[in-house]
């Protein structure tokens, strides 16, 4: 029986407060950057253009079969001719078309630099690491002790530019907030950089765009863009280690170590993995399972206790472990704050 | 008949009544009956049919597929399908769309037509076609082996590495798929030099260029294409097979290969592709869209110029596949403006075909209406992919419904519907009955319904971010209603295809017999009788214009100056057929055509066998097969003397 | 019976030299194997001026021309061999046909087998580098390319000692010479590729 996950319900908690929040998450007609808002007129534009396209062509079509009364059903009917050379029609039709052809190049190619470079100097630069079927997300410093590392979730400072860093672990990705940015790919064995921004707070859904395998339809993540003073809070939090747990949630950690430590990572504990998400402040986290479902208590019980169910074919297995352990490991999780 | 003359001045007859002439041609022309004249046939209107035959059981196959899948689809969080049963689907539906029915279905009616198209009695190399057939049909048998024990290719058409490596996708389905790629691979090259050949050699005394119906041009274009094309694709995928198999490091990233060698190589071979697996069809269009308009076609020259226009600029966009794939900005501009550039020759198609109706007088069969209904299609599937042209939207369209929008408004509405358009028109000629217009008429409006129906709305799921290839999606997304409709209509869309079907099976038993040109069209193939005899023409017609049945009527020859669809050169000394100049089509040989032979099929069966051999990495069985291969190919090749290939005294001088 | 003329001009019968539709296809078939081995190279280069292993390209140091330019210079005699043949043939001159055709054979059969210990010198297997999968995978498919040639030769030869052909009748001997032709020039690019480019110093 597969758990009724990820529906409205557990989704709604995750946008209620966002002021982006739409029928359509992952629609590109919206734009709420600073890049977005370069490339969308742009959208927009060439789509007039087709939609016009399309409407001369079919009045054009229906204008030339109904346009004289009368017409047969047997070909041999009707006397052969050539009436009139018609060539008129080329010569209009196709120097129309090609002029609005040679202006979308022009506009093309002004966007194609408007956007190649970010406004300002971007403040920092993230790392993106796209995983079967998750994001690893890295905050890069000069300083190696202002680095940290996160999953699935990136929060930048609203109306600054930030640079990105993608590498892939494994396959070809494609890294997408649709709102904010096209589609950059990520490929195993070259590093492409690319910039955007958030123009207000809010959250911002973003998805794998690659065909990766079994899981690429549930590889997505979430940006969310808070205020400059919330994002150098949440900075400062994510640089420290989470508290040491208390009470029943020591027996988790000790279990978290056994059954999960070889994967995942848990800052200051031994617990170092790296083929799984970096878990260190999970509960800061607005969903589970690379952007599938809400971070709930319940929705995190149900992955623990059967991620194939939730996520049929990802690389986390079913664990052979007992209830009372998996509960406990599930205490320990919800300390990571 | 035992000795062949060096040379000879053939002589020059009006067929018409000459029973004598037609028995004897029939005898020496017609294939056996049986098993062993069935398989061994290399009469190219046989072999056509097989393809047509063929490549409409694997559009059956790929229909069902994608109405499997978009069971799933229909509604958010199904599990019809697990992902990996998903993965195999909705590759083997591309795979199976695009490389067994839209390439082999044209093939299938130029390997028919082109012959009577162009006045002559066989394609050039007749037993190469049956060849090219044969090893068809066993590709699409070995890739679809591979889909029936689980192991279908899951890594989409495309195929893109590494996921199609060894360490990500451990089972047998990509080599499978590599393996079966090279194998049609070497089908659609044989094929193609054989149009190519037959193009060059092969038109009736006086077809000049400038007079070949634009049908030929549409696949001549796609033939040459793929002469060039073809080897990017099959060394692509032998490379692939050979880092899986044998240890290379292509695109083997630990060990220094490269991801995007892979892109590269696929694109430089997918994007001329697609233009030949739309060329032809569109060539269809142009020569049946005027027979209906009763009107030669408007800017012939234009419309052939720019099929071939398109095909030149078609090699230089393959980038606009890979603009996310992190280029420099200078690089995607130039393929983005090529990509924009490619639009004006299919204005040029556009635009003669509109001005064709309107200055035509429509008549309104069912063919017309599928052949009238394609501009529209085609400029929908047009605009759309201009938009794709356009980098920075581009990285917002692609890989998501937008794009999958387009791509079934280029091949639905540039290959099947002209396809069935084509059936229409020329299913007369090919059974000597006529299809059912009454039931035509629903047909058609059930496809034209359906597939807007079903593939309009995905534009819209892409523009609300719908990503391509996903096996589910959450509830939510604003994509709900729009997948509903979309399978609603796809559900219709294949009713429309089985009354194709339908049509054709009954129109075959009970159909009114047609005559030999029941459209009065212009071209030669409605010259001969329906269905043609196997000699195709009594004696070889002489041509002097594009519409050698029109010209008394178009009045614009002086009489002297006019085709003899029925009268020119009496070839009834053997199997022969008259070879011509490449470009004025001036007589310059009596070829030698070789008869019925099962060496294709053998040499069909012993190549298939050393793909076997390389699927299993069993060298001995490689090597025999080899050897099998190439005593058939000597065989094959061995010079015959009634072909005129081994020295003989001169009898006359 | 209608009347039947003949036409004045007299034309060839059967299969002639350049008319012959098979001559026709292997014009054809040299394209797309040209083809093919322009996507080689391509990947070759490709893989060349991307970002690579340390010491590749070429790997082991600067390749060695001690066997593999004789080894040119002995497939191009083979070429020129078997155009003396074509000529012969031309000429009515079956016994020189032969002698041509089998020493170009023959060379051909020397030049694979000087590709051997080539091969066989390369401090580096097929699997070691992508540069070695390169070159071992493109001068292979050249040396597939020479096997499927010398068989093709041989059969013609046989032909030719079976006395089919005189100055008439002689198209399979010029379509396989036509291919022959062929893959002896390709290999002056899968040459010029791996062993001259080096040298002018375009990579490393």
């Amino acid at each position: 029986m597969i758990p009724h996950w990820a529906t409205n319900a557990t989704f709604e908690g995750v946008f209620a407060a966002s002021p982006v929040q739409t029928v359509s998450p992952l629609s590109y007609l919206i734009s709420s950057g600073a890049k977005a808002d370069h490339v969308l007129p742009l959208t927009w534009g060439v789509l007039a253009v087709s939609v016009a396209v399309v409407a001369i062509i079919s009045i054009l079509l229906i204008g030339a079969i109904w346009h004289r009364p009368g017409f047969a059903l047997a070909a041999t009917t009707l006397p052969v001719e050539r009436p009139s050379s018609g060539l008129n029609w080329l010569w209009i039709g196709v120097s129309l078309s090609t002029l609005a052809l040679l202006a979308t190049i022009v506009w093309t190619v002004k966007v194609l630099a408007d956007v190649a470079a970010p406004p300002s100097k971007p403040s920092f630069t993230i790392e993106i690491t796209a995983h079967q079927w998750w994001w690893g997300v890295r905050y890069l410093s000069a300083d190696t002790s202002q680095s940290f590392t996160t999953a699935n979730e990136i929060h930048i400072p609203a109306g600054t530019p930030v640079q990105f860093r993608l590498v892939s672990s494994d396959v070809i990705h494609s890294f997408w907030i649709p709102a904010l940015t096209g589609k950059t790919d990520v490929i195993p064995g070259q590093t492409n950089e690319m910039w955007f921004d958030a123009k207000a707070p809010g959250i911002y859904r973003g998805q794998c765009t690659e065909y990766c395998g079994l899981e690429h339809a549930k590889m997505q993540m979430l940006v969310v863009a808070d205020t400059p003073a919330d994002f150098a809070a949440w900075r400062a939090h994510q640089l420290q280690s989470p508290a040491p747990p208390a009470g029943y949630a020591i027996a988790g950690q000790q279990s978290f170590g056994t059954y999960c430590g070889s994967c995942h990572t848990v800052r200051g504990t031994d617990a170092a993995g790296s083929l799984g998400p970096d878990l260190s402040h999970l509960m800061q986290r607005h969903t589970l399972a690379a952007g599938i479902i809400a971070n709930t208590p319940q929705n995190l019980a149900d992955w623990i206790a059967d991620p194939q169910a939730v996520k049929p074919g990802n690389l986390m297995q079913r664990p052979e472990i007992s209830t009372a352990e998996l509960s406990r490991i599930r205490a320990y999780l919800q300390t990571l704050n | 008949m035992t000795i062949t003359d060096y040379e000879r001045a053939p002589t020059v007859s009006t067929g018409d009544g000459n029973r004598a002439l037609a028995e004897r041609l029939q005898r020496i022309w017609e294939t056996e009956p049986g098993l062993k004249g069935w398989l061994s046939t290399v009469d190219h209107k046989e072999i056509g049919l097989r393809y047509i035959f063929t490549a409409f059981a694997f559009l059956v196959l790929g229909g069902v597929e994608a109405l499997i899948f978009r069971v799933q689809l229909a509604q958010p969080n199904e599990h019809l399908l697990t992902p990996e049963q998903y993965d195999q689907m909705f590759t083997m539906h591309g795979m199976t769309m695009i490389f067994l029915y839209a390439g082999p279905i044209l093939s299938g009616f130029s390997n028919y037509l082109w012959p009577l198209l162009l006045g002559a009695r066989d394609m050039a190399l007749p037993r190469l076609n049956a060849l090219s057939y044969w090893i068809y049909l066993f590709a699409g048998l070995f890739l679809y082996a591979a889909f029936a024990i689980g192991f279908g290719p899951n890594d989409g058409w495309f195929n893109y590495v590494p996921y199609a490596a060894r360490a990500y996708n451990n089972g047998p389905n990509i080599d499978f798929y590599s393996l079966g790629m090279i194998l049609l691979g070497i089908s659609t090259t044989v094929g193609a030099i054989n149009f190519v050949v037959t193009f060059m050699r092969m038109r009736a005394p006086g077809m000049s260029i400038n007079r070949v119906p634009i049908l030929v041009w549409g696949t001549l274009t796609a033939s040459v294409a793929n002469i060039f094309a073809i080897p990017a694709v099959s060394l692509a995928f032998f490379l692939l097979w050979m880092d899986r198999n044998i240890g290379t490091h292509f695109f083997d990233v630990p060990a220094g290969g490269q991801p995007l060698l892979w892109q590269h190589l696929f694109w430089m071979f997918g994007h001329p592709w697609v233009y030949a697996i739309v060329l032809p069809a569109m060539g269809m269009v142009s020569d049946g869209l005027p027979v209906f308009c009763r009107r030669p076609i408007v800017g012939y020259s234009a419309v052939a110029l720019s099929t071939v226009a398109t095909m030149v600029l078609g090699f230089g966009v393959w980038v606009h596949h890979m603009f996310a794939t992190g280029l420099p900005t200078i690089s995607l501009s130039f393929f983005s403006a090529a990509s924009i550039i490619i639009a004006v020759p299919s204005a040029v198609g556009v635009f003669a075909w509109l001005a064709t109706i309107w200055t035509g007088k429509p008549v309104f069969t069912t063919a017309f209406m599928f052949f009238a209904s394609f501009i529209m299609l085609f400029t929908i599937g047009g605009v759309s992919g201009f938009m794709t042209g356009s980098v920075p939207v581009d990285w917002q369209l692609t890989d998501t419904y937008f794009v999958v929008a387009h791509i079934h408004y280029v091949l639905i509405g540039i290959n099947v519907f002209p396809v069935a358009g084509a059936v229409y028109f020329w299913f007369p000629k090919f059974t000597g009955r006529m299809m059912d217009e009454r039931l035509g008429r629903w047909n058609f409006w059930t496809m034209f319904i359906g597939f807007n129906l079903g593939f309009f709305p995905m534009h819209i799921s892409g523009l609300l971010g719908m990503p391509r290839r996903v096996y589910t999606y959450a509830d939510g997304m604003g994509w709900d209603t729009l997948n509903l409709i979309t399978t609603i209509g796809s559900f219709v869309f294949g009713i429309g295809v089985l009354m194709l079907i339908w049509n054709v099976a009954i129109s075959y038993r009970r159909g009114r017999p047609a005559g030999d040109n029941p459209w009065d069209a212009p071209t030669l193939e409605w010259a001969t009788s329906s269905p043609p005899p196997p000699y195709n023409f009594l004696v070889i017609p002489t041509v002097q214009s594009r519409h050698p049945l029109w010209e008394e009527r178009l009045n614009e020859q002086p009489k002297d100056q006019r085709s003899y669809p029925h009268a020119g050169l009496v070839l009834e000394q053997g199997k022969e057929a008259i070879g011509t100049t490449p470009l004025d089509a001036q007589p310059d040989i009596i070829l030698k055509m070789p008869g019925d032979s099962p060496a294709p099929l053998i040499f069909a069966i012993s190549l298939t066998v050393i793909f076997v051999g390389l699927l299993i990495t069993t060298w001995w069985l490689v090597a025999l097969a080899a050897l099998a291969t190439a005593a058939t190919m000597i065989g094959w090749l061995w010079p015959e003397r009634k072909l005129g290939e081994t020295a003989e005294p001169a009898v006359h001088g | 019976m209608a009347e039947r003329v003949a036409i004045e001009t007299r034309l060839p019968v059967g299969a002639i030299d350049t008319r012959a539709s098979g001559w026709w296809a292997m014009i054809f078939t040299v394209f797309t194997e040209s083809a093919l081995f322009a996507y080689l190279l391509f990947n070759y280069y490709y893989l060349a001026v991307q970002p690579h292993l340390p010491d590749t390209f070429p790997q082991g140091g600067m390749p060695s021309l001690t066997l593999a330019l004789p080894n040119t210079i002995i497939l191009l005699a083979s070429s020129g061999a078997m155009a003396w043949a074509q000529l012969n043939i031309e000429r009515d001159d079956n016994r020189r046909l032969i002698l041509g055709l089998a020493a170009a054979t023959v060379l051909g059969v020397i030049f694979l087998v000087i590709q051997y210990f080539e091969w066989e010198q390369k401090p580096f297997t097929l699997s070691s580098t992508p540069y070695s999968s390169l070159y071992f995978t493109i001068t292979g498919f050249h040396m597939a390319h020479v096997v499927a040639g010398v068989g093709m030769l041989t059969t013609v030869l046989v032909w030719s000692a079976l006395g089919y052909f005189n100055r008439v009748r002689y198209a399979p001997i010029h379509i396989a010479a036509l291919y022959w032709h062929f893959v002896d020039v390709v290999w002056l690019a899968v040459f010029f590729t791996f062993y001259i480019t080096p040298l002018l110093g375009l990579h490393g």
